[in-house]
């Protein structure tokens, strides 16, 4: 177990070590001039030089990296060229709004899909299979961001029900942030609520046909009674896994619902330095969010190996 | 659903969604990018099928020339990373050893950058635009078909005719070429076809947020985007290009489960 932990733990810290290098080529190495495109076309070639002296743009690449490394595992990403504050606190601040975001999202789509995909496999090919089958199919083919604007238009628009947008943050009380991340939260969750329920049919499914129920029933548990305490306990470890696996695209997803509500969050930062070509914010907030999905992924790995003893002694 | 119900329903809205693609470079009912201000914000079958748009333009149209775009983006994303992912795939599994574990962390690192966030990145070296988009999810896709084809290629490779080919002199590339990737075909097919589903979802998430196409070539994220503004007013702008993409990935997806429950039989049990 002790082994096992180790070795994904140094691979956890060659991962992000990797990760921030490819961010830093993509972001330096490839041609264009931040200076210049920070300035603009008509800058004069002196105050180009004293830009780039000023972003460190004149040091060698290597010397660079370093530089942003290491400030970044001490927490100093630098400062925003077009917010004038530290990136630390600028990431930190719309943390406050992604982070409860995603929770929320994560636990509605659980809410969603483990109580229906249990029941889809318990009695399968019934009613309950059905909505099952048809929920995920659709939840699985529509856009995240297309689900928020449907539903500004008939809760906000129509109805006049629930905010449209915008985030007045956690001072106004939590009842009242809570309510206003709820349609965006709703709109993130149903596309992964759709791939969490196929999942758990399947693994619920998958765990049906051991012998070890067969057994179980044999001794006097009845169907619920088994499933409770046999089947659902066994086919979490696949579901966990793809919990995980979902981050990524939860993240991605988070980028465009925070677009659509106008949530002052992590993606919509990314992307207003990136439309303001604040390339060292877009720079900071990339390498934090891959980092966040490489340690989410790593956690949901260790859990799984708590989930499955099977997998203590190998790899 | 039953397994000919999802070839054929799927089948047939995949077929739909290609033959619009084709036709529409050659054929829409108005011309998709044609201003008409006097037309503009008109409802549904008041001007044209499904309306008109904040600048007049016939909203079936634009679908229509949105369809090519999309497909084609999608196509040549899955395309090039199906291509890239497979070859690395093969690759880690018949060599093994250090060039299998280094291959697969590898894909690790590119697996922790969700598909937006990579285009945003490469749109910031790079700039916005077809190529960038095609970068971008091509290169989420890279270590989905790589992982893949390892453990699809891993299982293959005990098998006794591939022993039986490496004792007759084969090396390692024409075992992987001529034995594995043969019988690997279906499955690559199969996540091809899910995969371009995903392709259309993030092209249409990338052109949502204006790191796709660039403007006035249709393309229905970013139609989505426009309609924001006039949501109230115009409703059917939101819902159109809506419909549209989901009803595309619905059809892709179901395609992709029953080709997969043909290629493998042991699905075909209803799971």
């Amino acid at each position: 177990m002790v082994a096992a932990m180790v070795k994904r733990l140094a691979s956890l810290a060659a991962t992000l070590a990797a990760v921030s290098m490819v961010i830093f080529l993509v972001m330096n190495v490839l041609p264009g001039d931040p200076a210049a495109v920070a300035l603009g076309t008509s800058a004069q070639e002196d105050t180009l030089a004293a830009l780039r002296h000023e972003m460190g743009l004149d040091q060698p690449l290597p010397v660079r990296y370093v530089h942003w490394v290491g400030g970044a595992i001490t927490g100093d990403f630098g400062t925003s060229a077009t917010y004038g504050v530290p990136v630390r606190g600028l990431i930190a601040d719309r943390l406050a709004v992604t982070l409860p975001l995603a929770g929320m999202a994560i636990l509605l789509s659980m809410l969603l899909a483990l109580p229906l995909g249990i029941l889809a496999a318990s009695r399968q090919n019934g009613a309950a299979d059905w909505i099952a089958t048809i929920f995920s199919q659709l939840g699985v083919a529509t856009p995240n961001f297309w689900i928020g604007l449907l539903l500004i238009l008939v809760f906000s628009t129509a109805l006049g029900w629930m905010p449209s947008g915008g985030f007045s943050g956690w001072n106004d009380g939590m009842i009242n942030g809570i309510k206003q991340l709820f349609l965006p939260a709703v709109a993130l969750a149903l596309p992964q609520a759709g791939v969490l329920t196929r999942v758990t049919r399947a693994a619920v499914l998958d765990v049906l046909s051991e012998d070890f129920v067969r057994t179980a029933r044999a001794k006097g548990l009845n169907r619920r009674q088994a499933l409770f305490r046999h089947v659902v306990p066994n086919a979490l470890a696949p579901v966990v896994t793809i919990l995980g696996l979902q981050f990524s695209f939860l993240v991605a997803g988070a980028v465009l619902v925070e677009n659509v509500f106008t949530l002052p969050g992590l993606g919509r930062l990314a992307y207003q330095a990136f439309t303001q070509r604040d390339f060292l914010v877009v720079q900071n907030v990339v390498l934090f969010i891959a980092a966040l999905v490489v340690v989410v992924n790593f956690l949901v790995d260790l859990l799984y190996l708590f989930l499955d003893p099977r997998l203590r002694s190998s790899r | 659903m039953p397994r000919h119900g999802k070839l054929l329903l799927g089948g047939a809205i995949t077929a739909l969604f290609l033959l619009t693609a084709l036709i529409a470079p050659f054929w829409t009912p108005a011309a998709p990018t044609r201003i008409a201000i006097a037309e503009r914000l008109k409802p549904p079958l008041v001007a044209g099928l499904l309306g008109t748009d904040q600048l007049g333009r016939d909203v079936l149209s634009q679908l229509m020339a949105g369809a090519t775009n999309s497909l084609s983006i999608a196509i040549a994303s899955v395309l090039l990373g199906a291509a890239v992912g497979t070859a690395i795939g093969l690759l880690a599994a018949t060599r093994r050893g250090v060039v299998d574990e280094l291959l697969m962390r590898a894909m690790d690192v590119v697996f922790a950058f969700p598909p937006i966030v990579s285009a945003m990145m490469l749109a910031a070296a790079l700039g916005t635009g077809r190529m960038t988009a095609i970068a971008a999810i091509a290169t989420f896709m890279v270590p989905v078909f790589s992982r893949l084809t390892r453990s699809a290629a891993r299982r293959i490779l005990t098998h006794d005719y591939v022993l039986a080919a490496r004792a007759a002199g084969k090396g390692s590339r024409r075992i992987a070429l001529e034995h594995v990737l043969p019988n690997i075909a279906g499955d690559i097919v199969v996540q091809a076809t899910i995969q371009l589903g995903l392709a259309i979802l993030t092209e249409a998430g990338l052109s949502f947020l204006g790191l796709g196409l660039a403007p006035p070539a249709p393309s229905w994220g970013r139609m989505l985007a426009d309609s924001v503004t006039y949501i109230g007013a115009a409703p059917w702008l939101a819902i159109a290009p809506g419909v549209t993409i989901a009803f595309s990935v619905l059809g892709l997806n179901l395609l992709g489960d029953a080709l997969s429950d043909l290629v493998d039989p042991r699905r075909r049990q209803g799971r």
